[in-house]
């Protein structure tokens, strides 16, 4: 083992990794469902993460020097893994009972406006809410509001839905020049506010959109225009000026609805793109398609894209054709 | 009498102007350490004194100093927190306002000791008078010679700079206060790194309460091994106790640690029992964010013996039937206060005072303050107090900083001992909006409880 890689155990399954890497991206590299859900880190914005406490996880035994554990649960997305260190995820009740806590802290002041809400299908806090969320709220008094703010012609800012995950701030903050943060206030009235708006004259100004795991941030010229789960998405790139030009095209029938950057299995975006790419372009004939984008099938995105399977009746029937369909015929009986 | 080493001449007229100060032997400190000990020496002998902590965390300051990183060519800053904003609290701003060469004093002591040629005493915003006086302290120290270059001659260099916080409880969270002093936003940063390592502008710094500042200067006067004779145990020294509540003799007291709670209320030296004859139901030992304690736990720890105001007495019993010292704001309520209304204002202060960075704090008070607020008007049910205890744990322990923690304690603690009066709320909405549920059982003696016997 060279110096600077340790061994870290998460969940029982042991991956060595880079000095310095956080409990987070340790288990990205083991992949599966051991991975914590990311609410704020963003592991291209420098400074994220920490906020949102939902990848809270256990550390049983510190490290291979000290293998006392940690007190409390830590946040995995800040901190950084020690060589034989220990760590408990979904194998640990703690875990799960406190992170459900979360979930349930992060929704009762959030609008639960999902039926009209164009981040719908593709939103982060949906999906935890699916995973660790309640059926019902036991909170029973009137939810915090906001006035809907137009930062710029082509975005919109809706408070409401904010869970202040901080990741616009991070963008705006790194990709413009001369700011410092975009949060006003405090406590539960604070809002993502007034200084973002002095960014909006960025070019990549609309990556603020892409980050925002929730629909607190949507573009405007999408707005209402279709549910994601209807549009195909279809990766494509052009030769931009200022970006790198790789993006994924959505389209409803022949119509380019929207452009955003291509996401990683993380949600997380590869390369920021520019505003001429996400907001002027959206004709085929400015793209060069590449293919089409690829979404898990456990997406609700994935449940409209393709054909779904109509298996024929004698497969449902016969019993060697059932098992050897098992995987596509389990997807019909999904959603 | 017991010993008075902070506020021994408090009642001298003039004491907050230099000369007064030096009459009565001040400066004697400053003297002492930088012409005849070396940094080192100093934090032996704050090591030595045991002082722990005087902020509410009790972390032995010694200690916290020989922690602090000194990289070559680094800078290195001292920041005194005099962001006291602890409902129940104000013992800092009693010391500034009256005897403000005493923190002067202490700064310079403790700034020689870890070797900061800057160091910044970060007031609460509201202090407006306060930070007057620290200023012309600083000004009057300097024109003596006792800040700036070559101080005393000795080639030691300090500049003290006094700043306005904005008036914010969450800066008095050490990260938030350092955000706070570099002119950014005050949200606590996330630990590691401690500042000890990186801290104010990136350099290693520490941060202290004023009467752990202020404290360093009885302690190089008289040495370390002197004042760690004072008190009891691991708790030595004297502490500022700002006693309010429905006290006869509310007000900033001095005591020697290990002094028992009841001798603290009652005795005609301290607080002089409980206001126009009645009798005392509950006390929060250290400031809102500890837990509260009905008044037989106040006076006798579990077992019987009588409760000490001590670091360790006062924790003893773990949460179950302790509390803590914390920063030494010790309210006493009378039998006519109602638990669930300050359980309520506690709450309500939490929620106007978090910080909005991590999700359970921001939300999680503002629902705890609901609730509660729901209980208090007589609209509550008998499900809400179990909701309260488990709103309280989600938010303990999962935020990035103690804020949550103090949030959570006082409602997870007036609840554990005072449920009935909290059901009692509920069960008679109509009757409690004009009735106090009044003392109860809350100073029965405690029945001893037998030991419980573990093994076998």
């Amino acid at each position: 083992m060279s110096d600077n890689k340790v061994k870290v155990t998460i969940d029982g399954i042991t991956v060595e990794v880079e000095n310095g890497t956080t409990i987070l991206n340790a288990a990205r590299q083991i992949g599966g469902d051991i991975v914590p859900p990311a609410m704020c880190y963003y592991s291209k914005l420098k400074g994220s993460g920490g906020k949102c406490r939902t990848c809270i996880v256990k550390v049983s035994k510190g490290s291979e020097k000290d293998p006392r554990p940690m007190p409390k649960l830590v946040a995995s997305c800040r901190t950084t893994v020690m060589d034989g260190m220990e760590v408990q995820n979904i194998t640990s009740p703690e875990v799960l009972e406190a992170r459900a806590g979360v979930v349930e802290i992060l929704l009762i002041n959030h609008p639960l406006d999902c039926p009209v809400c164009d981040q719908a299908g593709e939103c982060d806090l949906q999906d935890l809410g699916y995973e660790h969320g309640l059926q019902k709220t036991r909170y029973e008094f009137e939810r915090r509001t906001f006035e809907r703010i137009d930062i710029g012609d082509k975005i919109q800012l809706h408070m409401n839905r904010c869970i202040l995950c901080y990741r616009c701030v991070y963008t705006a903050d790194q990709l413009t020049d001369g700011r410092v943060h975009g949060v006003l206030n405090r406590g539960d009235h604070s809002e993502i506010s007034t200084y973002i708006e002095q960014a909006i004259d960025n070019d990549f100004s609309g990556n603020v959109i892409d980050v925002c795991p929730v629909g607190a941030l949507t573009d405007r010229t999408f707005r209402f225009k279709n549910r994601v789960w209807f549009t195909k998405p279809v990766d494509a790139h052009r030769d931009c000026p200022t970006c790198s030009g790789k993006v994924t095209l959505w389209y409803k029938g022949p119509d380019v609805l929207r452009v955003t950057a291509r996401k990683d299995q993380f949600g997380e975006v590869e390369e920021f793109i520019c505003n001429t790419c996400r907001f002027e372009t959206k004709n085929t004939s400015d793209w060069t398609i590449i293919e089409p984008t690829k979404i898990s099938d456990t997406s609700v995105i994935a449940a409209n894209h393709y054909e779904t399977l109509r298996p024929l009746p004698v497969i449902k029937t016969n019993e060697q054709l059932r098992e050897a369909n098992k995987k596509e015929l389990e997807k019909t009986i999904k959603y | 009498m017991s010993r008075k080493l902070l506020l021994e001449h408090i009642n001298v007229p003039g004491i907050a102007g230099l000369d007064v100060y030096r009459q009565k032997g001040g400066y004697r400190a400053v003297e002492k350490a930088l012409k005849t000990l070396t940094p080192d020496e100093v934090v032996e002998e704050v090591k030595k004194s045991g002082l722990r902590g005087r902020g509410g965390a009790g972390f032995p300051t010694g200690m916290k100093w020989s922690f602090l990183a000194k990289p070559e060519g680094v800078a290195r800053y001292l920041v005194c927190n005099a962001d006291e904003s602890e409902p129940g609290t104000f013992k800092d701003r009693y010391l500034m306002t009256h005897i403000p060469h005493a923190l002067i004093e202490g700064m310079i002591v403790s700034s020689y000791a870890l070797g900061a040629n800057a160091s910044y005493i970060y007031v609460r915003g509201e202090m407006m008078p306060q930070i007057r006086i620290l200023e012309r302290a600083i000004a009057e120290a300097k024109a003596a010679g006792f800040l700036g270059n070559n101080i005393l001659g000795t080639g030691y260099n300090l500049e003290l700079y006094v700043q306005p916080g904005g008036g914010a409880y969450i800066c008095g969270e050490e990260t938030a206060l350092l955000e706070s002093l570099e002119g950014k936003r005050g949200n606590p940063r996330i630990k590691p790194p401690f500042p000890a390592i990186a801290g104010l502008y990136g350099c290693p710094t520490v941060v202290n309460n004023v009467e752990s500042i202020a404290a360093t200067v009885p302690i190089i006067n008289d040495g370390g091994e002197e004042y760690a004779k004072i008190g009891i145990g691991r708790s030595t020294g004297t502490k500022l106790i700002s006693a309010s509540g429905n006290l006869v003799r509310p007000g900033v007291y001095e005591i020697e640690l290990g002094l028992p709670v009841e001798e603290f209320i009652y005795s005609d030296e301290y607080c002089g029992g409980i206001a126009n004859g009645k009798r005392l139901k509950a006390t929060v030992a250290g400031g809102s964010s500890v837990p509260i304690l009905p008044a037989n736990l106040s006076l006798k720890l579990a077992n019987g013996e009588p409760r000490l105001m001590s670091y360790e007495s006062l924790a003893e019993g773990g949460f179950a039937t302790g509390t803590m010292l914390g920063s030494g704001g010790f309210i006493a309520f009378d039998e006519d206060q109602c638990i669930v209304r300050n359980t309520w204002n506690f709450s309500r202060f939490y929620h106007h005072e978090s910080c909005g960075q991590c999700s359970p704090c921001r939300e999680g008070t503002g629902w705890l303050e609901k609730v509660l607020h729901r209980l208090e008007y007589g609209h509550g049910k008998m499900s809400d107090i179990d909701l309260l205890v488990d709103v309280a744990k989600k938010i303990e322990g999962n935020t990035i900083c103690p804020l949550g923690d103090a949030a959570a304690w006082p409602v997870g603690s007036a609840i554990r001992h005072f449920r009935d009066e909290f059901e009692w709320h509920v069960k008679e909405p109509v009757k409690s909006q004009s009735v106090n549920y009044g003392l109860a059982d809350y100073a029965k003696p405690i029945e001893k409880v037998a030991e419980v016997k573990t093994g076998e």
